[in-house]
């Protein structure tokens, strides 16, 4: 389930996140930061180009870099079926593999209010809102509380729930994928609430940088993906 | 199997070196720390500890809410430039320690654990790791409040005399504690702490997520170091390893941790 979750959201996002790189005998797949695909300052006063900067060009590098190395030394343990090694990696590919796949996410969520960022959903996707939430302001009332409520480092989802065909709130801890809290959840808009994401600008405030999050939010993405699941 | 019943008395004495004009009140907590039993004879995984705090404050008839001060940090907002700037300061402890402070008392209000001790509100609401809604504000203003004590202005360095010694005893030399300590610090993923702590007649480096903190787990703190990202953003943005260095090299007060590490010792050995 998570792997077609994955796969769909690759198709979809058309992305070029994968680069092969051909490690030991296997040749596995790693991985390397994709550009924004729009400038750093694009969506200020939002959300700023130095936070924007940082985010990408250091956090998610970080990620992406990390994920690699605990990819190679998977692939070597798997190798050598060394399988308490194999065990102890798990936490590092959840956090960093994590943290790529939760930031190739948001970047898509995101966009310049003259790309059509902040625009409010229209199609299958705003009636769904309108259907589960009573209204768009009624979802992002709760996805802003969720987010604020977030102990510590976490995100805020909307997802699609494939098997009861239903839009969800949820909120994960760190870097673990909407996935880890239900194989049947599939992430439509998130938004990053680790204090890297808001604090040079918004310092403590976490609410509102929730409240200004939502001018440039992508709908549009979050449509594409939502009809997708749904035929 | 049963479990002893150990009745460790401490005291904490802190010293207040404040060089602001802020008044605040020393605070003398006695803790008493028993191991529990359930029903049927069996420890706990986790020492239950039951810690009283009596305050001496000054105005006794604040003595239940001084476990709920937002007490300044024993130093000025920018004694710890260019280490630490003042702008940290200002929002690390006026923003966000405050705000764990302001909304426990609010949490607390009207329920059962209001007007508690703070270190028993943590205990009861850390609630063997099945966290209770108030865990989060209470440890979180301990935590704070313990983090601005274990820093001082031209700080830093290597401590020397039985500090040194129990360091080197545990952990080899200084230099494989300062390694271990900002291995824990760096590799805390997301929010949370790192810790020198003391159990067992032993020193031992710990990292907790989040509000976790060395009481509920059956250690004595000593030395801590935030790694929650406002701790360090505004100054070191994404560079939390410049960060630890910076506050091992430049910030760290052996002297509280002295202070901290005897009255562990004190309550470890008067235990039965």
């Amino acid at each position: 389930m998570a792997i077609r979750c994955v796969a769909s959201r690759k198709t979809l996002a058309g992305l070029k996140e994968t680069s092969s790189r051909l490690i030991g005998f296997r040749g596995i797949q790693t991985f390397t930061l994709p550009d924004l695909p729009y400038d750093y300052g694009a969506l200020e006063p939002a959300i700023s180009g130095e936070i924007m900067q940082i985010h990408h060009q250091k956090h998610h590098q970080t990620y992406v870099t990390n994920y690699n190395n605990a990819l190679e030394q998977l692939d070597q343990a798997v190798s050598k079926g060394d399988a308490s090694a194999v065990v102890k990696l798990q936490s590092a590919i959840k956090f960093n593999g994590g943290g790529h796949v939760n930031h190739l996410i948001f970047w898509k969520n995101l966009a310049p209010v003259k790309e059509g960022g902040g625009e409010p959903p229209k199609g299958s996707l705003g009636s769904a809102i309108d259907t589960h939430f009573g209204s768009l302001e009624g979802l992002v009332k709760k996805m802003s509380a969720e987010g604020a409520a977030v102990q510590g480092s976490g995100w805020v989802w909307l997802g699609l729930d494939k098997e009861l065909k239903k839009l969800v709130v949820d909120t994960t801890a760190n870097q673990d994928p909407l996935v880890t809290k239900g194989g049947s959840l599939v992430p439509l808009v998130g938004i990053d609430v680790w204090e890297h994401a808001y604090y040079l600008q918004y310092k403590n405030v976490r609410p509102e940088y929730l409240k200004n999050v939502w001018k440039v939010i992508n709908w549009k993405y979050a449509s594409e993906i939502y009809e997708k699941e749904c035929n | 199997m049963y479990c002893k019943k150990i009745m460790i008395v401490q005291t904490i004495r802190r010293t207040a070196t404040c060089t602001t004009q802020l008044n605040y009140q020393k605070a003398e907590p006695s803790i008493k720390l028993k191991t529990h039993t359930d029903s049927t004879g069996v420890c706990s995984p986790h020492l239950s500890l039951q810690l009283e705090l009596q305050s001496q404050s000054m105005a006794a008839s604040t003595a239940v809410t001084a476990n709920y001060v937002l007490k300044p940090p024993p130093y000025a907002l920018d004694a710890l430039e260019p280490h630490m700037s003042k702008q940290t300061l200002e929002f690390h402890w006026g923003k966000h320690h405050r705000a764990y402070v302001d909304n426990l008392k609010k949490q607390v209000l009207g329920t059962e654990l209001e007007g508690k001790p703070l270190d028993h509100i943590i205990n009861k609401t850390y609630n063997n790791g099945d966290l209770l809604p108030a865990f989060n504000n209470a440890a979180q203003a301990w935590n704070h409040e313990f983090f601005w004590e274990s820093m001082k202005p031209n700080g830093g360095g290597k401590p020397s005399g039985e500090l040194l010694a129990l360091l080197e005893r545990d952990f080899t030399s200084y230099e494989k504690f300062y390694e271990e300590f900002n291995a824990a610090a760096a590799t805390q993923f997301g929010a949370g702490w790192a810790w020198l702590a003391y159990a067992n007649d032993k020193l031992k480096v710990v990292k907790t997520p989040n509000a976790v903190n060395p009481l509920v787990l059956g250690s004595f703190p000593l030395l801590t170091i935030d790694v929650w990202e406002h701790a360090y953003y505004l100054d070191f943005q994404n560079r939390r390893p410049d960060y630890i260095k910076t506050f091992m090299n430049n910030l760290v007060s052996w002297e509280a941790v002295s202070a901290r590490l005897e009255a562990a010792k004190t309550a470890s050995s008067s235990s039965a």
